[in-house]
C-alpha cells in the first residue's frame, strides 16, 4: 500500500466528485433546462467539489509523510530499555535510531544485533505498518468529507465561480509562502549561526582584525592553533578581485552594448547578441579552469619576462577572467537602459546638427546613466557573491597585499574551504562561515537593492 | 522554389509601381508650387519605405520669410516629405528619396553634402516636445556647443538668453536656468525645444504638428512666435488643425496618400479650393 497509489486513488476521487458536483447543480437546478437559475455555470460546481475533496485530503496527506517517521521514532524511542541509551551523545543516539530502522528495513547494520534493538525494529515496523493504514483511512475519509461537504453546500444560489476564485487564491497565497518562508528560514538561520560566532569571537576583532586564521584546536592538547578571525584581508581580497573584474567587465561591456543598439547593423546584432549572451551561459568552473590553467600561467610568464614576480595564483588572472564572465551582463543591461532613452532624444540631438558620437556622448550616455550605473552595481555584487572562479584561480593565502599580482582570498573562498572536508559543526572555525556569509549577504543585498531601486527611477522617468 | 517566389514579388511589384504611375498622373498638383523668392525648391521628390513609397513626385517652394503649412489626413506623407527637407530620413533604415531638394541653390542630397552640418541650417521641431534631460541652460547650449558657435561662456550666455527671448521663453525662465527642462509645462518645453533650435542659427525651421500635445492657450503662444519668427526664418509647418493652418501660415499645402495634390495661398485654399479633394477634405467631408 504505497503513498502514490493513495495520490492516484485520491485524484480519482477528485475527478468523480467534480463529475457528481457538477450533476448535483443540474439537478438541484432542476434539471439541464433550467441551467440558468444557477448562479455559476455547472462546471463551476464541479470544481468547487473537486477541490473540496483533493486540497484537505492533500494537505493532511503531505503533513502525514513529513512527520509520520519523527513521531514513531520517538515512540520506539521511548520505548527502548533505558539502559542502552544511558549516557550516550546525541550522535550516538542517532547511530542506534539508525540501526534500528535499517533492522527494520533489512538493510545491513553497524554493530551487533542485541534483543532489545531487534525488539525495538519490529515495533516500528509494526507502528509503520499500522500508521499507512491510519494515513489511508484519515486521508480518504477527508475526502469523503470534503465532498459531501461541498453537495451539501450546492444549490443554485451559492456563488461556486466566486468561490473557487478564493480557493484559487487561497493555494497561490500557500505557495508563494513557501518560497518567501524559506527564504525567511535561510537567512534567520544565518543569522543565528553569525550571533553564536560573534559570542566566541568579538565582531569588532572579526570586522576589523587583520589577521585571518581560521584553524582552532580540534582537541584540546593541541598547541599553536588557536584561530585568528580578522576577515580585512578577505574583504580587501574580494574588492581587489572585484574591482580587476569590474575594470575589465564595464568598459567592454559599455562599449559593446553601445555599439550593439547605436551603431550595428541589424544583421550584426542577430549575430552579435546571442554570442555575447553564449559567455553568460559559460558555467563558472569553466571560467575556473580556464582562469587557472590558461591565463594565469600567461600572467605569470609575462611578468617573468618583465622581471616581476607573479604568484602562480594572482588575483588579476582571477579578477581577469571574472570581468570576462561579467560581460555580458554589463551589457545586456546597459543595452536595456540605453534602448530605453526614447528615439525623440536622438531625434532632437540629430536635427541640431549633431553626429551620432556626440549624440551618444552628450545625449544618450547622460540619460542613460543612472540606469547604467545602476546596472554596474548589480555586477559588482554579482562579481562579489562569485565563487567558482576565485576557488580555483585567487588562492587561499590571506594577503593583505594592494598588489594585484598576489595571491589574495575572498570572502566567498574562505567559506569554502572552512565548509569542506570534515567538520565539528559547533567550532568558531565552522561558524565563521555564517558570519562571512551573513556579511556576504548583507552587502550585496544593500548593493542590489540601491541598485534596483536607481533603475527604477530611471525607468519611472521616461514612462 | 524560392526563385518563383522571388520572381512573383517582382512581378507584383512591378505591377502595383505602373498603377501608382498611372494614379500620379491623374492627381497632378494644382496650384503654383513656385514662389518669387525661394529659400528652399524641391523637385519631383519621391520617398520609399522599402518597397513602399510614401512620397510621390512632389515639388514645393518654401520662400524667404514665409510659413508654409501642410495639411492632409494622417498618413499622407507631411511628416515623411518634412524629414526629407533636412535629411532627418537618412537616420531611417530603409528610407530612400530621389529627385531634388536645394537650399539656397545648393542640392541637399549631393553627394559631397553632410547632412550633420545641414540640420543646423534647416532645424526640426517635433511633434512631442523633447527636451534633453539636462539643465534648461544646456538644452539651448547644446547646439552652440557642438558646433562651436561662441568662444567663451560670455558670448555663450548671451546667445542662450537671445535665443529664449526670440522662443518667448525668457520672462519664464530667467531665474531657473540651471533646472531640468524636463521639468517646464508641455507648452514651456515646446519652446524650449523652438529656442534650441534657433540657438545654432537656422535659415529654415522645420515644425511637425508643433502644438498638438499642449493645450489651447500654450497653442496660441506658440502659434503668435510662428509669426514672430517668420521676419528671419523660413518655416514648414505640418498641422492637422485647419484653423492652425489658416492662423499662422501665408501658404498651405494639401497632401493626400503621398500626393501634393494642390498648393496656393492660404486664403484661397480655405475659401476657394480648386481641387474636389481639398474641397472634401477642408469642408470635412474626409479626414
Ligand atoms: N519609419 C517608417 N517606416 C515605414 N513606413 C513609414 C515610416 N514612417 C512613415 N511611414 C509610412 O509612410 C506613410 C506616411 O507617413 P507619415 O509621413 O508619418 O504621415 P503623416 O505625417 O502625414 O501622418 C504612412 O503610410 C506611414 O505608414
Ligand atoms: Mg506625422
Amino acid at each position: 500500500m504505497h503513498s502514490s497509489t493513495l495520490l492516484i486513488v485520491l485524484l480519482g476521487l477528485m475527478a468523480f466528485a467534480y463529475h457528481f458536483g457538477r450533476k448535483r447543480a443540474i439537478s438541484t437546478a432542476g434539471g439541464v433546462a433550467r441551467i440558468s437559475t444557477l448562479h455559476s455555470l455547472p462546471a463551476y460546481y464541479g470544481l468547487y467539489a473537486a477541490l473540496w475533496a483533493g486540497i484537505p485530503a492533500l494537505l493532511l496527506m503531505g503533513l502525514w509523510i513529513g512527520f509520520q517517521n519523527e513521531i514513531l521514532i520517538s515512540i520506539v524511542k521511548s520505548e527502548l530499555p533505558p539502559a542502552i541509551l544511558d549516557g550516550m551523545s546525541s550522535g550516538q543516539i542517532g547511530l542506534v535510531v539508525n540501526d534500528i530502522k535499517n533492522l527494520a528495513s533489512g538493510a545491513i547494520v553497524s554493530g551487533a544485533v542485541t534483543p532489545e534493538m531487534q525488539a525495538a525494529a519490529d515495533r516500528y515496523t509494526q507502528l509503520d505498518h499500522i500508521a499507512r493504514w491510519a494515513m489511508w483511512l484519515a486521508v480518504l475519509a477527508l475526502a469523503v468529507g470534503g465532498m459531501a461537504y461541498a453537495w451539501a453546500k450546492t444549490k443554485p444560489t451559492m456563488r461556486a465561480r466566486n468561490r473557487v476564485e478564493t480557493i484559487f487564491m487561497v493555494i497561490l497565497v500557500i505557495f508563494s509562502s513557501i518560497a518567501i518562508l524559506t527564504t525567511l528560514g535561510i537567512i534567520l538561520s544565518v543569522l543565528f549561526e553569525s550571533l553564536r560566532f560573534f559570542q566566541s569571537v568579538s565582531p569588532l576583532d572579526f570586522f576589523f582584525g587583520t589577521l585571518w586564521s581560521p584553524q582552532t584546536a580540534l582537541r584540546a592538547d593541541q598547541v599553536g592553533a588557536s584561530g585568528a578571525f580578522g576577515a580585512v584581508p578577505l574583504f580587501t581580497g574580494t574588492l581587489m578581485v572585484s574591482a580587476i573584474a569590474m575594470l575589465v567587465a564595464v568598459p567592454i561591456g559599455l562599449m559593446s552594448a553601445i555599439y550593439l543598439s547605436e551603431y550595428a547593423p541589424r544583421n550584426v546584432r542577430a549575430y552579435a547578441k546571442p554570442t555575447l549572451e553564449v559567455l553568460a551561459g559559460v558555467p563558472t568552473v569553466v571560467y575556473g579552469f580556464f582562469a587557472a590553467l590558461t591565463v594565469a600561467p600567461v600572467i605569470r610568464e609575462l611578468g617573468m619576462s618583465m622581471g616581476l614576480n607573479v604568484a602562480s595564483e594572482s588575483a588579476l588572472a582571477a579578477g581577469l577572467v571574472m570581468g570576462i564572465m561579467i560581460i555580458p551582463f554589463v551589457s545586456s543591461l546597459s543595452e536595456d537602459v540605453i534602448n530605453a532613452v526614447p528615439q525623440a532624444m536622438r531625434d532632437g540631438s540629430y536635427a541640431l546638427g549633431a553626429t551620432q558620437s556626440e549624440t551618444i556622448r552628450r545625449v544618450i550616455i547622460p540619460a542613460a546613466l543612472p540606469g547604467i550605473v545602476g546596472g554596474i552595481l548589480l555586477a559588482v555584487s554579482r562579481a562579489i557573491g562569485e565563487t567558482m572562479i576565485v576557488v580555483m584561480a585567487a588562492g587561499l593565502a590571506a594577503n593583505m597585499t594592494a598588489n594585484p599580482l598576489d595571491s589574495v582570498t575572498t570572502v566567498t573562498v574562505q567559506i569554502v574551504t572552512l565548509l569542506t572536508g570534515d567538520q565539528e559543526f559547533d567550532s568558531p572555525k565552522t561558524m565563521a562561515a555564517f558570519a562571512l556569509g551573513l556579511t556576504l549577504f548583507v552587502v550585496t543585498l544593500t548593493l542590489n537593492v540601491i541598485a534596483l531601486q536607481i533603475v527604477r527611477k530611471y525607468r519611472e522617468q521616461y514612462e | 522554389m524560392s526563385t518563383t517566389v522571388d520572381e512573383m514579388s517582382r512581378r507584383t511589384g512591378a505591377m502595383s509601381s505602373a498603377e501608382l504611375a498611372g494614379e500620379r498622373e491623374s492627381r497632378a498638383t494644382v496650384g503654383d508650387v513656385t514662389v518669387a523668392n525661394p529659400r528652399m525648391v524641391c523637385r519631383g521628390v519621391d520617398v520609399w519605405y522599402g518597397a513602399k513609397q510614401a512620397i510621390k513626385g512632389v515639388s514645393l517652394d518654401i520662400g524667404k520669410n514665409e510659413v508654409v503649412s501642410m495639411i492632409g489626413p494622417s498618413g499622407c506623407g507631411k511628416s515623411t516629405f518634412l524629414r526629407c527637407l533636412n535629411r532627418m530620413n537618412d537616420t531611417i533604415d530603409g528610407c530612400r528619396v530621389t529627385g531634388s531638394i536645394q537650399l539656397d541653390g545648393r542640392d541637399i542630397y549631393d553627394k559631397g553634402l553632410d547632412p550633420v552640418p545641414l540640420r543646423a541650417q534647416v532645424g526640426m521641431v517635433f511633434q512631442k516636445p523633447n527636451p534633453f534631460p539636462k539643465s534648461i541652460y544646456e538644452n539651448v547650449a547644446y547646439g552652440p556647443r557642438i558646433h562651436g558657435l561662441t568662444n567663451n561662456k560670455a558670448e555663450l550666455d548671451e546667445l542662450v538668453s537671445a535665443s529664449l527671448q526670440k522662443a518667448g521663453l525668457w520672462n519664464e525662465v530667467k531665474d531657473r536656468l540651471d533646472q531640468p527642462g524636463t521639468g517646464l509645462s508641455g507648452g514651456q518645453q515646446q519652446r524650449l525645444c523652438i529656442a534650441r533650435t534657433i540657438a545654432v542659427s537656422p535659415e529654415v525651421i522645420l515644425m511637425d504638428e508643433p502644438c498638438s500635445a499642449l493645450d489651447p492657450i500654450a497653442t496660441a503662444i506658440i502659434e503668435e512666435l510662428i509669426d514672430e519668427l517668420r521676419a528671419n526664418y523660413s518655416i514648414a509647418i505640418v498641422t492637422h488643425s485647419m484653423q492652425q493652418a489658416a492662423r499662422v501660415s501665408q501658404r498651405t499645402a494639401y497632401f493626400h496618400l503621398g500626393d501634393l495634390i494642390e498648393v496656393g495661398e492660404t486664403n484661397q485654399i480655405f475659401t476657394n479650393p480648386k481641387h474636389r479633394l481639398t474641397e472634401d477634405y477642408i469642408t470635412g467631408r474626409f479626414g
